[in-house]
């Protein structure tokens, strides 16, 4: 079995007019038994800025405490926020650092730059940076979620239109995955507001 | 105070602390992830003005296309390129690092940089790591003792050719080549073959794939011919697009407004007087 299917994820972003979303599955497992339901895979940097680990679940919560350590330590010297393509280089870095010992997830970050330019970009588990323009997948659903996101995707979808997207995408190939599901968590980013919704999934 | 380290900005080079943890966990059983690859046709040739490099554009993860438009022809300095092969991590981080020590070296000197400088830096940083660093590169440029197109290994072996190819399509654009390479070549011949190679490598190697980029460098002159062919776009796009008759059932939504945020202006004539 691969270290990436001990806890078991699903984390997807996609791109949208002036606004992108980013949705993961909740469980939290340890190999076939469940052991939570709620599990945060999505955390904020800042107000326009997200990242969602996949991976290990130990190694998901390690890196997120220190990348927001980073940010911290970036807000208070520059006394602004990091833009999204900063952010992602950053991430790269502490990654590659790691590149004979690494830490054993994949991060997927999505944010709205200047002019309120949605930017997503994911990478694998030593920083190898896959910037796209429409959606990036990640966990072990991922395949499942390739196909779905390349069938069900437009561009310059509308916040409501690209939660729907998302959330259908998401559920559909999680329902194909056993290690992922129970639930999602999704979160729809415009300039104005942030929007964080819970759906109802399948709990098997 | 305690003896483990705080989490300071490092100085730079790998850390290796992890590595004890993930032994253990691949002795338990558990198999290490698979990096992300560009399965990759690179090429590059000589022609009567300079170098033409020429790269696809796919990047795989195991058997699955995790980009389908990548880029692989990296910057080293303005008359210096490198198409990079092997794990993506890895041509990345070596390319941007020879970058930036060329720039050092361009500022620190006053001149512009040789590509014997860049192959240098670049089988150094590779043959010290004995091949675990997995980049396979073809570096190409213009400087003032003229155009130069070199192959390097991950173990750090290099060669001086030119005409070369790299990666899992290598075989197939080799042959294209080796057909139908000769000395002085024009630019749009040469922009031509390169094209051909690198299709051959598309359609022929199921590691490459998708669109070809090419890069001309001449003497004080480069272009970046980004998706220069598009041999493979999508066609079979719907009109209608996706509509879902099931809306996806929501438990709970929590709204965060965004309040803009506020400005400081300073105001002239305010500043203090002794």
């Amino acid at each position: 079995m691969s270290i990436f299917e001990y806890n078991g994820s699903a984390v997807v972003a996609m791109v949208g007019k002036n606004c992108f979303a980013i949705a993961s599955d909740r469980r939290l497992g340890v190999q076939l038994q469940t052991i939570a339901t709620d599990f945060q895979r999505i955390s904020k940097i800042h107000d326009h800025l997200f990242i969602g680990l996949s991976g290990l679940a130990t190694d998901v919560q390690t890196l997120y405490q220190r990348l927001v350590f980073r940010h911290k330590l970036y807000q208070l010297r520059e006394e602004r926020d990091m833009k999204p393509e900063t952010f992602a280089s950053l991430v790269s870095a502490i990654l590659y650092e790691k590149r004979f010992g690494p830490y054993l997830c994949q991060p997927v970050i999505a944010g709205l730059g200047d002019d309120n330019k949605p930017f997503i970009c994911t990478m694998d588990s030593i920083g190898a940076k896959e910037l796209a323009k429409d959606f990036v997948v990640s966990g072990t659903a991922s395949e499942s979620l390739y196909g779905a996101c390349e069938a069900m995707f437009k561009p310059d979808m509308e916040a409501e239109e690209l939660f729907e997207t998302i959330s259908q995408a998401l559920l559909s190939s999680v329902d194909r995955d056993c290690l992922s599901g129970w639930g999602g968590h999704v979160y729809v980013v415009t300039p104005n507001e942030i929007k964080e919704r819970i759906l109802k999934g399948r709990m098997d | 105070m305690s003896q483990s380290s705080v989490d300071v900005p490092p100085k730079g080079g790998f850390s290796f602390d992890l590595c004890k943890r993930n032994d253990m966990l691949t002795q338990k059983g558990l198999k290490a992830p698979s990096f992300l690859k560009t399965g990759t046709t690179i090429v590059g040739l000589i022609f009567k003005d300079g170098v033409i490099l020429g790269a696809d554009t796919r990047a795989t993860e195991g058997p699955i296309v995790a980009d389908k438009n990548c880029e692989k022809i990296h910057y080293m300095a303005p008359n210096i390129y490198c198409c990079g092969a092997g794990t993506a991590a890895d041509t990345e981080a070596v390319t941007d690092m020879v970058s930036s020590q060329l720039r050092l070296h361009r500022y620190q000197t006053g001149r512009d940089s040789r590509v014997i400088t860049a192959l240098t830096l670049l089988k150094k940083h590779l043959f010290s790591y004995q091949g675990h660093v997995s980049a396979a590169l073809v570096l190409g440029g213009v400087d003032i003792t003229g155009p130069h197109l070199h192959t390097i290994y991950p173990h750090g072996s290099t060669d001086t050719l030119p005409f070369a190819t790299m990666g899992s399509g290598s075989l197939a654009a080799m042959s294209v080549f080796e057909a139908k390479y000769k000395e002085g070549l024009t630019r749009d011949e040469g922009i031509k073959l390169v094209a051909e190679a690198i299709c051959s490598g598309i359609f022929n190697d199921l590691g490459s794939g998708s669109n070809v980029d090419i890069c001309v460098i001449t003497k004080g002159n480069k272009e970046y011919l980004r998706n220069y062919m598009e041999p493979n776009p999508r066609t079979y796009v719907s009109s209608k697009g996706y509509s879902f008759t099931k809306k996806t059932e929501v438990l709970l939504t929590k709204i965060t407004p965004l309040s803009e945020k506020v400005e400081i202006v300073e105001v002239a004539g305010e500043a203090m007087e002794e």
